[in-house]
């Protein structure tokens, strides 16, 4: 094992600068990671786990114990008494620094202790319930909805639109075509927050705030994508279409049934650009949408976390779900992504 | 899947019509107009139709939202913007927050962007090593720049809250704990921070593409007249990466003048206007604010709108030096 692990290609031996590179990267890896682990290790805390300090990784919580003549639950401690044998106790109450306990088994005898003489029995127990709890007490499954449908319609128009203005700016010669693809891609200087305003204005105008038409429709012609998808196309030759039109193949066909299955690779990188695009999309929605029902999963994060400030239990456990289909594009299609953005530049 | 070819093939029916009908009318070769007018109306509507009455918005003034409704005001956004007693105390100034936006802006590109593109530029140099398992560790250091803003800030402000793990790291090694977020200098080092860990991904997949391009045979030969790696980094590898360097480089520029929503989810631009930067200045000035100043607002926009051409501007002069230098190599 160890051999296989510090094999390198033709030498034998590790110089101290692979050394040096697995170090950097095992701190990159640490750094980039741990965050995301310890994030996901405290949405399975209860809540009142999540508030001590000082926090453990491990999602423990406090044992508790039903007691008859009490409603709640109440809290087990492991107290030490004079004799410095230990016991296990619950806690009824606590003044100060005392605190009146009991025996579970014989609920009657009462017992004030010392706080310091008593430390809390712990166990492991992951609070799935913060998960199930998002759905019956928030609206989360509205929010999930909605992030989902901009994130699915969004695309599938992108894709359409896109790709047929990339089949006309490659497969056509018409008169102003140049001028055409030189105001697509000069659009790529224009970064949407420095027409912040007066898109919000023509969305009101439109009569489109407040609704998820609103975010999906004004992003859909990605400057991006119809570069990409051009580049391809251009690759794709114009024989196969000529033999199209010799029999009689409609252009609308030619398109649909010739070009698009073609330049599917093309069509991939994009979509998967597009989902992560309208996914974390957040300006756009955040000053469309307003009205808590069209609040897409990021908005809603955004504003329970100012609303909500302690209830971080439901809080994490929102932010590893929206972690969760981005993470999962990341592990299937990692590789498809990187050959994207280093073939194209772009994000 | 069934379904799905069904509705692939509805969507078909309901659409050759239209282009047979257009290519009658038409033509084959104007047909193109039919292909690309979906994507010029949605860029006219939302884009180039903005572009303009961002300019309208810019010269008048009042609370309204339609632009023929508002009283044109000429430069007075811009006065208002710039207006100061005294130009070397911000204090004085009637939008205070703006410089401060503008100070903190510039202050966040300047060191940002450095720390970026050396740390990019060490990630790739390692990743371009013969080490086991490249695309794994590729994958690491990529990872954050798929997750969202949003899910980024929060991460982080879980672990910098008062009572999170960095805190608790401190208490056990017997020190104070700190106010990562509410205090200025912090707040903003966490700024800088978490925005690099969040990107950095992005720009070390662009240069490690760069590195992968240039010839093995160079390094041999560096290596048959024994050059010291330093030597070879400096006269083969970063000369040869330049282009990419300067596009990692202009894009990271162009990014950070934009920074808003890691930010506003982390800090909120607080404390005080601590981490208050352009684009938040704007959403502040024209949606979150009591009285939307659509005017004001739109004229930031177009101040920061400058600063990004003359950002592009700077990286065609340098794109063009970089490959007329190779050329004369």
């Amino acid at each position: 094992m160890l051999a296989f692990l510090t094999r390198t290609r033709g030498r034998t031996r590790l110089h101290w600068t692979d050394w040096a590179s697995y170090a950097y990267l095992c701190v990159g890896l640490f750094t980039m990671f741990a965050p995301i682990v310890w994030l996901v290790m405290s949405s399975f805390k209860t809540e009142s786990a999540i508030s001590l300090f000082p926090p453990t990784f491990l999602p423990y919580s406090q044992k508790s114990v039903a007691v008859p003549g009490h409603d709640a639950p109440l809290p087990l401690y492991l107290v030490r008494d004079a004799e410095g044998r230990e016991r296990e106790m619950a806690q009824m109450r606590r003044i100060g620094i005392m605190a009146t306990m009991v025996d579970p088994r014989e609920p009657a005898a009462e017992l004030r202790v010392n706080i310091n003489d008593r430390r809390p029995i712990r166990e492991l127990r992951f609070a799935f319930s913060n998960y199930t709890e998002l759905f019956a007490k928030f609206d989360f499954g509205r929010y999930l909805w909605n992030s989902v449908f901009i994130t699915v319609v969004a695309t599938l128009l992108t894709l359409l639109i896109n790709s047929m203005a990339a089949f006309a700016l490659s497969k056509y010669q018409f008169r102003g075509q140049k001028a055409v693809f030189m105001l697509i891609i000069a659009t790529l200087m224009i970064p949407p927050t420095i027409i912040l305003v007066p898109v919000f204005l023509v969305i009101n105008g439109v009569g489109l705030l407040n609704s998820l038409w609103g975010v999906i429709l004004p992003a859909i012609a990605t400057p991006t994508g119809v570069f990409l998808l051009r580049q391809y196309m251009l690759t794709i030759p114009d024989e196969l279409l000529e033999a199209a039109r010799m029999d009689h193949a409609s252009e609308w066909r030619i398109y649909w049934r010739i070009i698009l299955p073609l330049a599917a690779p093309a069509l991939a990188v994009l979509a998967i650009f597009s989902i992560m695009w309208r996914w974390n999309d957040f300006l756009l929605p955040l000053i469309v949408l307003s009205k808590s029902e069209y609040f897409t999963l990021q908005l809603a994060l955004n504003s329970f976390q100012g609303e909500l400030n302690t209830q971080w239990h439901y809080l994490l456990a929102m932010t590893v779900i929206t972690l969760v289909p981005v993470t999962l594009v990341f592990a299937f299609l990692q590789k498809y992504i990187a050959t994207g953005i280093a073939s194209a530049g772009v994000k | 899947m069934q379904l799905v070819s069904r509705v692939m093939a509805l969507f078909f029916n309901l659409f050759e019509p239209v282009f047979r009908l257009g290519q009658r009318l038409l033509g084959t070769s104007r047909l193109g107009w039919l292909f690309v007018g979906p994507n010029l109306v949605v860029f006219g509507l939302f884009t180039f139709l903005p572009i303009v009455i961002n300019f309208v918005y810019a010269t008048t003034g009042g609370v309204k939202l339609m632009p023929f409704e508002r009283p044109f005001t000429g430069t007075e956004n811009f006065a208002v913007l710039f207006e100061c007693r005294d130009y070397f105390d911000i204090q004085t100034c009637r939008k205070d927050v703006f410089w401060r936006a503008l100070f903190n802006t510039a202050r966040f590109s300047a060191i940002q962007v450095v720390l970026m593109v050396l740390f990019s530029l060490a990630t790739a140099l390692v990743l371009n090593r013969k080490i086991v398992g490249r695309g794994f560790w590729r994958g690491v250091f990529f990872y954050p720049v798929l997750l969202s803003p949003v899910v980024v800030a929060l991460i982080w402000k879980w672990l910098l809250q008062s009572q999170g793990v960095f805190n608790a790291g401190l208490v056990a090694a017997g020190s104070t704990p700190v106010d990562w977020l509410t205090d200025a200098n912090w707040a903003f080092f966490w700024t800088v921070f978490v925005s690099i860990w969040a990107h950095m991904g992005f720009y070390t997949l662009i240069l490690l593409a760069g590195l992968q391009a240039i010839p093995r045979e160079l390094y041999e030969a560096a290596e048959m007249d024994a050059a010291s790696p330093w030597r070879t980094l400096t006269r083969i590898t970063l000369p040869l990466l330049m282009p990419n360097l300067i596009v990692v480089l202009v894009l990271a520029m162009i990014r950070a003048v934009q920074i808003f929503d890691e930010v506003f989810v982390l800090t909120g631009g607080g404390p005080g206007s601590a981490t208050t930067f352009i684009v938040q200045f704007i959403y502040q000035t024209g949606f979150a604010e009591q009285i939307h100043l659509y005017g004001l607002a739109a004229a930031a926009s177009l101040v920061l709108a400058i600063g990004l051409m003359a950002l592009t501007i700077v990286q065609l002069k340098l794109t063009r030096a970089a490959s007329a230098g190779q050329r004369a190599r």
